[in-house]
């Protein structure tokens, strides 16, 4: 049972409880966190790649922009909190980049520019829920914002939508990733609150 | 940014008392947390607070810890007008008053003394980023640490400086460089603009010096720090960040 603070009082509308996971509020800005400074790879030497399955695959930027997209409007929840609601994205879906790559594997290590890595199970990738996405509110993606692309996995907390995705190691068994090492989530699902590891 | 993996559960909810509550500026407030099973702290992480109004209603938000590992628990806490937790925070909450916290969290944006093999630290700060690494320098006084430490603080104006005070006397091997960015002072000798390339040059350690930098502040304060940082040749991984928006409070 929580202790009451005296004096607090709601001053923010009711979030749809539908729609705001619990323990987020709604916000109209897009926040930015990242543990390091912005990098800028150029598009000429841009590649994302999938290992780890029976043989190796890479698409240049070109090759990747070349794939299928889909627009994907979709909420957004951030572990510190935020949740932004009917974000519109462009992106290339990981059904179409996981179908070129022959694998076992139950889970992947994505990684970044930058040195990041977040861990995800692969069936979080597929089935229309996850994309690899290039382009954010009808623009390009910007580079604070994880540009030229990053990965969308809104299902899970923001931070498993890796910034700056280079490619994915697939892998037999789940390994945490950057933010996961510091103790968050190993799947993070923001409708259970798993935050921080062991919730 | 490999890192040393710090896991395990990380413990739950727990009863905070408010204790002394310091005015740091008309919008900053210092508010000490008595925590009875308080695990302890590393300097530079957050704090999960949580606050539950008498209908039951409650609303979350992660604060930046003030206080060295060792001291009671702080939070220094700016005003963010259209929030709901921050004005609670600064305005309403008094010493006796309840609420919750949990943690501490957060391993990167961390400093330990010794856990960098020697440069010396460049720390950056924007408006109220100036929390975490206020509880570095007091971290490296506590330890006896002597790594050399220059703090390059932005502000609005002077009125809006957190800790002056306390940055007034600032303990030997550490510099403290302003720049106040609105308005100044009369007489005011320091840097009056926002912190821009050439300031970094003037301000930042040779990178000959393998200097660690810890930069905190709202995004557009980080990612140009961080960007300049890099520009003068400062490893990215030696470039940690933290970033809040205007937003939530």
């Amino acid at each position: 049972m929580s202790p009451v603070s005296r004096g607090f009082r709601r001053k923010r509308e009711a979030a749809p409880a539908d729609r705001v996971p619990p323990g987020q509020y709604v916000t109209k800005d897009f926040p930015v966190l990242s543990a390091g400074p912005t990098p800028h790879t150029p598009l000429s030497t841009w590649t994302f790649s999938i290992d780890g399955g029976r043989e190796p695959k890479s698409w240049t930027w070109e090759e990747f922009r070349a794939l299928p997209t889909e627009q994907v409007t979709t909420d957004i929840h951030c572990v510190t909190r935020w949740s932004k609601l009917d974000t519109m994205w462009e992106g290339v879906s990981l059904d179409v980049l996981l179908s070129a790559v022959e694998y076992e594997a139950r889970y992947v290590l994505a990684f970044s520019d930058g040195g990041y890595t977040t861990n995800l199970p692969v069936a979080d990738l597929l089935g229309g829920k996850a994309w690899v996405a290039f382009g954010y509110g009808g623009g390009p993606l910007g580079a604070e914002h994880g540009g030229p692309a990053r990965l969308l996995v809104p299902h899970l907390y923001f931070w498993k939508s890796a910034k700056w995705v280079r490619g994915l190691h697939l892998r037999d068994t789940d390994v945490p990733g950057f933010w996961e090492n510091y103790g968050y989530n190993m799947y993070g699902d923001p409708w259970r609150e798993q935050r921080y590891a062991g919730d | 940014m490999a890192g040393t993996a710090v896991r395990g559960r990380l413990s739950t909810w727990q009863t905070a008392t408010v204790g002394p509550v310091t005015d740091e500026t008309p919008k900053v407030r210092t508010l000490r947390l008595e925590v009875p099973e308080w695990p302890g702290h590393r300097a530079g992480q957050h704090v999960d607070i949580r606050l539950t109004a008498d209908d039951g209603y409650q609303a979350e938000r992660a604060y930046s810890i003030a206080s060295a590992p060792g001291e009671p628990l702080a939070i220094t806490v700016e005003r963010l007008d259209d929030g709901e937790v921050s004005p609670y925070l600064t305005e309403e909450a008094r010493t006796g008053d309840q609420l919750e916290v949990r943690g501490p969290i957060g391993g990167y944006f961390v400093w330990e003394p010794g856990s960098d093999s020697g440069g010396p630290l460049l720390l950056a700060a924007g408006g109220s980023g100036i929390v975490p690494l206020r509880a570095i320098v007091r971290e490296r006084s506590r330890a006896g640490s002597s790594v050399p430490v220059r703090l390059l603080y932005s502000s609005r104006s002077w009125e809006d400086v957190i800790y002056s005070t306390e940055f007034g006397l600032p303990p030997g091997g550490v510099e403290v460089i302003y720049t106040l960015t609105r308005s100044q002072p009369r007489m005011w000798q320091g840097y009056a603009r926002r912190v821009d390339d050439q300031m970094l040059a003037e301000v930042a350690w040779p990178t000959a010096d393998r200097p660690l930098a810890y930069v905190c502040g709202p995004t557009n304060f980080v990612e140009s720090v961080a960007a300049g940082l890099v520009k003068l040749g400062y490893p990215a991984g030696r470039v940690k960040t933290e970033r809040f928006g205007a937003t939530g409070g």
